[in-house]
């Protein structure tokens, strides 16, 4: 029972230094549980991330799961994640609380609107980073620039071009026509 | 029910999106449209929360949607159902952890799945700026007037800042979120 408190206290640590998730969270889960914990080891950490990179979900969950798990099975996955995600849960609740009550205040909505602009400028940069491990050959320009223009144009749901795009690699994979070289997975 | 709503929307969300950070915003932009429980602006500034405070984005999102739908007990469902698919799919690959890495199927799905995950972020982009830059509600107006040009010059001034200047590119985004809304009061960005 104290062994689950602390794996929840630990990860709730590292999601409160975690700003923005992702590579972000790497130096801090390498001081927490390689160097300070041993709880993993640098080649556990780095089979993580890349497996939570190509798995569902967001990485730190992932992350956190696998950790969890590897000290004390199935309950310690589900501990050590709800860990990852307590403070966010605490953190923005009051936060969007605080928003929705003071949404018509006039310097309250200009904030926004300037900020706005920033997101779309932090959009386009996470887009520019994603593409340089993602877009390495023409297959996968190719897949890039037929889903912009498809969702661009057509309502539909993310889902069914996040399953047409692994049909495909299924697909080429068993007919030996996937491009080799380049695309490796981390 | 909204509650039950909640969990299958963002259990679907946790089940498809790939890669991490930003990955789920296609799911949430698309969920504005489905559902009606935000606007397409509200998701924006979701954004800007969830990079400005701590936590993975993805969760934060989560959270934030979960809150402005359904209060607290939204926040817990909605972040719940986001954490399901992952929980469930890591603890059934932690069982066979090299075999999956090495397996020649799962790398070219995910050779594929990557360009995929990054045009959708790309095109929700899009829509964010497309209701930022422009306001076609008065087609009459000459195109140029349809343009909010405060907002082009601060997107310009935050793209070279942001890419291109060594001293500042390595600066934290909560910078220039703060930054973005200061210069959104002062210059009233809103028209309000």
């Amino acid at each position: 029972m104290l062994f689950y408190c602390k794996l929840f206290l630990i990860f709730a640590k590292i999601g409160v230094m975690t700003f923005g998730g992702g590579y972000a969270m790497l130096p801090i889960l390498q001081r927490e549980l390689v160097d300070n914990r041993q709880w993993a080891t640098e080649e556990e950490l780095t089979d993580y991330f890349a497996i939570g990179q190509c798995t569902p979900g967001v990485i730190a969950v992932n992350t956190a799961t696998f950790i969890g798990h590897k000290k004390k099975g199935v309950l310690g996955g589900i501990v050590a994640t709800l860990g990852v995600v307590f403070p966010s849960l605490v953190i923005i609740s009051i936060l969007a609380g605080l928003i929705l009550n003071f949404a018509d205040v006039p310097a309250v909505q200009n904030a926004f609107a300037g900020i706005r602009v920033c997101v779309c400028v932090l959009i386009f940069n996470a887009v520019c980073k994603l593409w340089k491990g993602a877009i390495k050959n023409i297959l996968t320009l190719c897949i890039f620039l037929v889903i912009l223009a498809v969702a661009m144009f057509l309502d539909l749901s993310p889902i069914l071009f996040i399953l047409a795009a692994g049909i495909l690699g299924v697909t080429l994979e068993a007919l030996h026509k996937m491009p080799k070289g380049g695309a490796k997975s981390q | 029910m909204i509650l039950l709503q909640l969990f299958w929307e963002f259990f679907k969300t946790g089940l498809f999106a790939i890669g991490g950070g930003l990955a789920t915003l296609p799911f949430l932009s698309d969920m504005a449209d489905a559902t009606g429980w935000f606007t397409h602006a509200q998701l924006a500034d979701m954004v800007a929360v969830s990079e400005s405070t701590p936590g993975p984005i993805g969760v934060n999102m989560a959270t934030y949607v979960g809150f402005t739908t359904a209060g607290i007990p939204g926040a817990i469902i909605a972040t719940l159902g986001l954490i399901a698919p992952s929980i469930i799919v890591i603890l059934v690959i932690a069982k066979f952890l090299q075999s999956f890495r090495q397996n020649r199927f799962v790398n070219s799905t995910f050779i594929c799945l990557r360009p995929a995950s990054v045009a959708l972020i790309a095109v929700s982009g899009l829509t964010v700026a497309f209701s930022t830059f422009l306001d076609v509600s008065q087609p009459s107006l000459p195109w140029f007037q349809w343009v909010d040009w405060k907002a082009v010059v601060l997107a310009a001034i935050l793209l070279v800042l942001t890419r291109w200047i060594k001293q500042t590119k390595k600066l934290h985004p909560i910078v220039w979120i703060l930054a973005s809304g200061l210069v959104g009061i002062g210059f009233g960005f809103a028209g309000v």
